[in-house]
């Protein structure tokens, strides 16, 4: 009440000036008045009844048309009043929303985050940037201190953003949970696809492709749940082969089985696993060619591989303009010895 | 109990004669030409309710006048489907006018004390008061 009034005084002595000098700075200062309204929750209505109020006290005689036709003009602005105190609610819920969905990212990411190991004679370059907060995007990696083994899990929910992630952090506690004897690719596939088609929404895809390192024979096994080609790359003649394995997306019937191939790796030999974040970068309306991604993901191979996948991010990042449309994860592993 | 004046809903223009029988039962109590207004529309929000959704009802008026508060309270009475989920209802954005802030959350913004029984396929009764300041 205390601050109605006092409003009412200012606004009373502001629109005298107003109507005595027809100056800029009384135009202003009504501008900073409407300002600190807002902030005070003060709906449009009420302005107008200060403002007729003032009028009156100003102009005493008044006439009654001018009178009524302020009041009608007040009725007039209600809806108004309403539509802006709901907007005030919404901005509220939306920021409350905003850091909920902070919150949930950090645990995300303190769920999902993976160590990249040290292991004598691979070199390992990872980077995994979510397109919006959270992420669809996940990888992993699994050691065994027994045997030197390096097990490689990079999967992509198709969608974005909540649910895509809800659904990562169910493919993560799976994981962790099959037995650590438990390595083979194509085994792991087809628990993790039974798990996904119990418990994901039917509309919701998984794809993954999870490999196996054995230094001891030098052999890479892997298998793939309809995700996006890899690549192999041959060092010695500084070209690329796509790395061919096909298999039904998680989840798409609770049957499916996942054939596993092998492949012995060659010194300076590189293993590039990517998401379709990567493959699926636009410029403009058009999709670049899986041939582009090769041409930059060649620049940079030879650097250390952590350097070379965060070059390649960038170079995209530029491309894009710094807006990915997807969630993008790409991974280098060089043989160096 | 006092007699309590009460304008029937049937088809459209009867909203109009709730607004003016409130607006009068507003002015009479004491209220200022804002609060005058934010009545009027409240009526309207509940009346249009009724005609649209219940068909009949009728929309009631009790001066409020206790030790604690002076005031008016507007009583939306039908025999129409009901309401199933109040909550629902009653959050921003779910009105069919949605971004409009009508509807029953304006309702209840408008007003200072805001309350709904319904029983689906028995009828809804919202009473909606604003107090004098
Ligand atoms: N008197 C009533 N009887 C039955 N249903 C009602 C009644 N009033 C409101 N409703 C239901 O509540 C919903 C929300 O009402 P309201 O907030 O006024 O928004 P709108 O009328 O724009 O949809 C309506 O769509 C209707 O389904
Ligand atoms: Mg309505």
């Amino acid at each position: 009440m205390e601050n109605t009034k006092l409003d009412l005084d200012n606004y009373r002595s502001l629109l005298k000036e107003y109507l005595l000098t027809k100056n800029e700075t009384a135009l202003y200062q009504a501008e900073q008045f409407s300002k600190l309204s807002m902030q005070h929750n003060i709906s449009p209505e009420e302005i107008i009844h200060v403002h007729i109020e003032a009028l009156k006290e100003l102009y005493p005689d008044l006439t009654q048309e001018v009178n009524d036709s302020l009041n009608f003009l007040l009725e007039a602005m209600i809806s108004y009043g309403l539509a802006y105190q709901e907007f005030q609610t919404l901005r509220e819920k939306q920021s409350e929303l905003q850091s909920e969905i902070s919150v949930a990212a950090s645990m995300q990411q303190t769920l999902l985050s993976t160590v990249k190991p040290e292991i004598k004679g691979l070199d390992i370059g990872a980077i995994s940037v979510p397109a919006n907060q959270m992420s669809g995007d996940y990888y992993h990696f699994v050691t065994d201190k027994e045997d030197d083994t390096l097990g490689i899990a990079i999967a992509d929910v198709i969608g974005k953003g909540i649910p895509a992630a809800l659904a990562m952090s169910m493919i993560k506690y799976s994981m962790d949970s099959f037995p650590e004897n438990q390595r083979n690719p194509s085994a792991i596939l087809e628990n993790l696809n039974r798990v996904v088609e119990r418990n994901v929404d039917p509309s919701m895809f998984i794809t993954m492709f999870y490999g196996l390192y054995n230094p001891g024979n030098e052999t890479f096994s892997y298998a793939s749940a309809g995700h996006e080609p890899g690549f192999y790359y041959h060092g010695d003649q500084d070209e690329f082969e796509e790395i061919e394995a096909r298999g039904l997306v998680l989840g798409a019937t609770d049957q499916a089985t996942y054939r596993q191939f092998e492949r012995k790796i060659k010194k300076n030999d590189c293993i590039i696993l990517l998401t379709d974040g990567v493959t699926e970068c636009r410029i403009g309306d058009r999709f670049i060619e899986r041939d582009e991604i090769l041409q930059v993901i060649k620049k940079y191979i030879q650097l250390p591989a952590q350097e070379a996948v965060e070059q390649v991010y960038k170079h995209f990042e530029r491309l894009q303009e710094f807006q990915f449309r997807d969630d993008f994860t790409l991974i280098i592993i060089r043989k160096e010895v | 109990m006092d007699f309590k004046p009460c304008v029937n809903i049937r088809k459209e223009w009867d909203i109009v004669g709730a607004r003016q029988l409130g607006r009068e039962k507003a002015k009479e109590i004491g209220f200022g030409t804002v609060d005058q207004a934010r009545i009027a529309t409240a009526i309207s929000e509940l009346a249009r309710n009724i005609y649209l959704y219940a068909g009949t009802g009728k929309i009631c008026f009790e001066i409020v006048d206790d030790f604690e508060h002076k005031g008016l309270q507007i009583i939306a009475v039908d025999e129409g489907p009901g309401i199933r989920d109040i909550s629902q209802v009653m959050e921003d954005g779910y009105t069919t006018s949605g971004g409009l802030g009508a509807g029953l959350p304006g309702v209840k913004r408008l007003m200072d004390h805001f309350d709904i029984i319904s029983e689906v396929g028995e009828g809804t009764e919202i009473r909606a008061s604003k107090w004098v300041r």
